[in-house]
């Protein structure tokens, strides 16, 4: 018996779902007028213009309600996710969009709780049958928007990878190597083959590696980065690494990064000298007869 | 034996054409050891161009070389180690310290050069 009763509690009658979205068809007008000035008071969405908030609310206003009425979320997801494409350049924030799917939320549980408030049993049932779809509704453009965000993000960190990463001689026997821009695990170990590569084919002596437009590094790109350096050794050209910003710096230290391998300098310039004096290294010797005495 | 040891002046050369076995390259260092004794040799060139692929045996071995022949009074330095050999070669997780190395055969003669006349005065 008492079982029996429990689960009639939870049962949603779909009647009277049809009924507050009937309500909520009716009321549309006040109803998202009301929801327009709660987003105003509380700052959301403030990139956008008045007009531009109302066009929006009123396609997010109608997708809701038909969400609630069917059950299923995919056209809302689909349009949550077409929003998102828009205002996600504008700069609106995770919070922001939130923050208005749930005054939505509210500004309906309210609308009917003022018309139901007489009957405290049929407001109950029918705050049973509105919750579980709004908070479903609200999931549903939370994790939509977040997403897209994510897949904005993915897409530029691929756009970053692919810009290639040039290995430039500077003069006979001497490349440079400008890297700029996220350093990852997959674009270190491209970028030593494309090294490894020039060293061979221009025959080079001396390399200069500029770090000077690499915002952060992690201890697995610092390992690769020392790899680079001894596997250029092992193909006969010295390394040097320029322009390591005091963060990285910090943060090779704070890593324990062995950098006993590392030739560095402080900037390009400083490394272009120390480059041309491992090159002319070889003339300076040359001048003295040898006498091949001890040994 | 598979390693054909060149005597060019100061310095002895072994061009390695294929890859070898465990006991080939055993056996290429004994050789190298006993040959620096015999000729006096001050530099010993290990050209490794050919090899596509260089195992952490033959790495270590090389290594082993360069240290065994510094003993004997002899400096060592591979050439030729292809990109991706020396990219595998970093990941092996050994202590590469004591190979020198250069491009090609000419370089490595230069340094050999070098450190004939700049002797006593070590730049490492």
């Amino acid at each position: 018996m008492n079982r029996e009763s429990e689960t009639v509690v939870h049962e949603v009658d779909p009647s009277l779902l049809h009924e507050l979205v009937a309500y909520l068809r009716e009321n549309r007008t006040d109803l998202r007028a009301e929801w327009v000035q709660r987003i105003t008071q509380a700052q959301l969405l403030t990139v956008m213009t008045p007009d531009e908030i109302f066009s929006e609310v009123t396609a997010v206003y109608d997708n809701y309600v038909d969400a609630l009425e069917t059950g299923s979320v995919e056209s809302l997801q689909a349009y949550a996710r077409d929003l998102s494409e828009r205002i996600i350049p504008r700069g609106v924030e995770t919070h922001e969009v939130l923050g208005i799917v749930l005054l939505l939320r509210d500004v309906l549980a309210r609308a009917l709780f003022v018309k139901y408030q007489d009957d405290a049993g049929l407001l109950d049932r029918i705050l049973d049958a509105y919750e579980p779809a709004a908070n479903r509704i609200a999931v549903t453009v939370g994790v939509s928007f977040v997403e897209e965000r994510e897949r904005v993000i993915r897409e530029q960190q691929e756009a970053i990878r692919e810009l290639s990463t040039p290995v430039l001689q500077v003069r006979e026997r001497l490349l440079i190597l400008p890297i700029i821009g996220v350093l990852d695990s997959p674009r270190a170990r491209q970028l030593t083959e494309q090294l490894l590569g020039a060293i061979q084919a221009n025959r080079a002596k001396v390399v200069v590696i500029d770090i000077t437009g690499v915002a952060a590094i992690d201890r697995t790109v610092a390992n690769h980065l020392v790899q680079t350096v001894e596997a250029s050794r092992l193909m006969g050209a010295d390394a040097i690494i320029t322009g390591l910003s005091s963060k990285i710096a910090q943060t090779l230290v704070d890593l324990g990064v062995d950098l006993s391998m590392m030739r560095t300098v402080g900037d390009l310039q400083g490394g272009l000298e120390e480059a041309e004096r491992l090159i002319s290294y070889k003339p300076t010797q040359t001048s003295e007869p040898s006498s091949a005495a001890a040994n | 034996m598979s390693v054909a040891i060149l005597k060019q002046g100061d310095y002895l050369i072994a061009s390695i054409q294929s890859d070898l076995t465990d006991a080939q390259v055993l056996a290429l260092r004994d050789d190298l050891s006993d040959r620096i004794g015999r000729t006096r040799a001050r530099g010993i060139i290990v050209d490794v161009a050919a090899l596509d692929v260089i195992d952490s045996f033959v790495a270590r071995s090389l290594g082993s070389i360069a240290i065994m022949a510094r003993l004997r009074g002899a400096e060592t330095v591979i050439v030729g180690i292809q990109p991706d050999v020396a990219i595998a070669m970093v990941q092996f997780d050994l202590n590469l310290a004591p190979l020198r190395t250069a491009l090609d055969l000419d370089e490595a003669l230069t340094i050999l050069g070098q450190r004939a006349q700049g002797d006593g005065e070590d730049g490492g």
